[in-house]
């Protein structure tokens, strides 16, 4: 790709060719190096025409322009941006907090920043004019480091310092028009109007490709929304995504295809205890399934999730935990106390969890940071726990974020453990979990009824296409870790993996 | 006030047109301007004619946006003034001329 965007295609600067570029064919696209935004307009944005990011103020559309020049500088391709709101140096130490140093960029010349303001108290407007002295700065700017981008933001401005709307509208038309001519591609960002897309109807002129961004807040918790509004000549995604905000700039979720098109291996992954590998027909899970652990408060679904992750690391594996109810210092202890010692992956980065409070931020901003910890790991097994901790939500929303988390992970050909908390223990009856349906695999634990032998119990209550136990086998947490019992109580020799 | 008057009238006014090549546009700007200035400013100002096809990088230094801009550089502070100057009476406002030339008129 990068290959194809360093081409220099110098198109005649003549009206028959901008026509021409706008004759059916193949869309060439320039990637936009946001995280998943390319690959739900299937490359990026259409190559040397202009594409229209609006939103409503602080919903990232100058982030969105920064990041795509940004990209270009470091792709090789040089960009230009025109700030109609900031000064060069505001750009510059606002992109410092996302750690880009953009003077370097502007120093190797891969970046230049025009700053174009318009103040309507210092001028008085008398008679005709036209815009030739911004086409003027923009040209020279554009040769002056051969960019092959440009952003302008937010040009809307200019209404703000000019009175004659109606000169404004045909320059600007002549200005998108004279940019598609040239070949070069635009970001030019709009603020949201009452009605329309943007404050001044710019999607009537900049018309190939519309992204529309969009920051809610719903109980106190903000989530930030992409859409494609249209992407003309380009099949692309068109549901709204929920993108983030954070020091790595602006990331997308991609996880779109909600379809079931995961290879299937036939290959296996030990569950981590032998005996419980046994009632999977000896061999434990599916590689790339998702399997649940549901069960009470007490029931050790944490511990059997640790168990797995443990396994994973001693075979040499990576694996990610979300940890949503400890800390990751409390949960080392804890599990050292069924003889588990996860610090030793931790130190080796075999393991990595990742703590934070379910509250603290909207489940699309922890689908998010899971897909991106996940893109960061490259882990073979990843442990949530516990899924229940997300009540954000509606009974919707979360099945949503599960289907496209498991899609996600699945994807990778990543083994999925979800532990989830059911209210009240032992009660089989109320456990429609909206999610099992999703789940290739479904544990159920429990605790022993009152006056049966202590214990827990476990059972399989489904295993896709694997021959499986169908015992409730009593177990217990030893010192060792789980161990499981024979029916009659006897503690079996069943040793942890080590 | 009146002392500041007086030492304006001693200055000199520094105006700088903005134009792109040799449009009819342009050329009326400048016709309009050096009419102004022949009635209004006789003696004491000087027009630059800058064009920024062939100086583009001086567009950043004054901020220009539209073409004809007049910026009135001396005195300060600076304004700006666009389109082709064909309305007198604005272009007076826009370089604070006006009172000067009521004055003048009824004098």
């Amino acid at each position: 790709m990068a290959a194809r965007s360093d081409r220099r295609r110098r198109r005649p600067r003549t009206k028959t060719a901008a026509r021409s570029g706008q004759a059916p064919r193949d869309i060439a696209k320039v990637p936009t190096g946001i995280q998943g935004l390319d690959e739900i307009t299937g490359g990026g944005l259409p190559m040397g025409r202009p594409t229209l990011v609006c939103g409503g103020p602080g919903c990232g559309k100058t982030l969105f322009g920064l990041q795509f020049l940004i990209d270009g500088a470091q792709r090789g391709e040089a960009g230009v941006f025109v700030s109609f709101e900031e000064t060069d140096d505001d750009v510059v130490k606002n992109v410092r907090s996302l750690g880009q140093d953009l003077d370097d960029l502007i120093a190797r010349k891969r970046l230049a920043i025009e700053y174009v303001r318009v103040e309507r108290a210092e001028i008085e407007e008398t008679g005709e004019y036209d815009l030739e002295g911004l086409f003027i700065r923009i040209d020279h700017a554009l040769r002056a480091i051969r960019a092959r981008r440009i952003v302008l933001d937010t040009i809307e401005s200019l209404f703000a310092g000019l009175t004659n709307v109606g000169v404004l509208r045909a320059e600007l038309r002549r200005l998108f028009a004279w940019l598609k001519a040239r070949g070069v591609t635009a970001v030019i960002t709009g603020e949201r109007g009452t009605h329309t897309l943007t404050r001044q109807g710019l999607e009537e002129y900049v018309s190939d490709c519309v992204i529309a961004l969009d920051h809610r807040v719903s109980d106190q918790i903000s989530t930030r929304r992409m859409r494609i509004v249209k992407y003309r000549g380009s099949n692309h995604g068109t549901n709204e995504y929920p993108f983030l905000i954070d020091q790595r700039g602006i990331s997308v979720l991609p996880i779109t295809s909600l379809q079931l098109v995961h290879t299937a291996g036939k290959a296996r992954v030990s569950t981590g205890l032998p005996w419980l590998d046994d009632m999977f027909g000896g061999k434990g899970y599916f590689r790339a399934s998702s399997v649940l652990l549901s069960g009470g408060a007490g029931t050790a679904k944490t511990s059997l999730a640790a168990h797995f992750l443990d396994a994973a690391c001693l075979r040499g594996e990576r694996a990610l935990c979300f940890q949503f109810e400890e800390s990751p210092a409390q949960y080392v202890r804890n599990m050292r106390s069924i003889g588990l010692n996860l610090e030793r992956w931790i130190k080796k980065d075999l393991l990595r969890i990742h703590a934070a409070r379910p509250t603290l931020y909207g489940l699309e901003f922890h689908l998010a940071t899971m897909h991106r910890d996940v893109d960061e790991m490259d882990p073979s097994i990843v442990v949530v726990d516990p899924l229940s901790a997300f009540t954000g939500g509606s009974f919707g929303e979360i099945n949503n974020m599960v289907m496209r988390l498991i899609d996600f992970l699945k994807g990778r050909d990543i083994t999925a453990l979800f532990t989830h908390l059911i209210p009240g223990s032992s009660a089989t009856r109320d456990m429609e979990v909206g999610v099992s349906s999703l789940m290739d695999t479904w544990v159920l634990l429990r605790n022993a009824p009152p006056g049966e032998y202590g214990g827990r119990r476990l059972s399989i209550l489904k295993s896709r296409g694997m021959a499986h136990s169908a015992d409730v086998r009593p177990f217990e947490l030893t010192d060792n870790g789980a161990v499981a019992q024979d029916a009659d109580g006897g503690i079996r020799a069943w040793r942890r993996l080590s | 006030m009146k002392r500041k008057r007086t030492t304006r009238r001693a200055e000199e006014w520094i105006l700088r047109l903005y134009v792109a090549g040799q449009s009819a546009r342009s050329a009326a700007a400048l016709r309009n301007l050096e009419a102004i200035c022949e009635r209004h400013l006789a003696g004491r100002y000087r027009i630059e004619v800058i064009d920024l096809l062939t100086h583009p990088l001086l567009a950043r230094g004054d901020q220009i946006v539209a073409l004809p801009t007049l910026v009135r550089r001396l005195p300060p502070p600076v304004k700006k003034i666009i389109g082709d100057l064909s309305n007198e009476d604005r272009v007076l406002v826009g370089l604070d001329l006006r009172r000067t030339a009521r004055r003048k008129a009824s004098a």
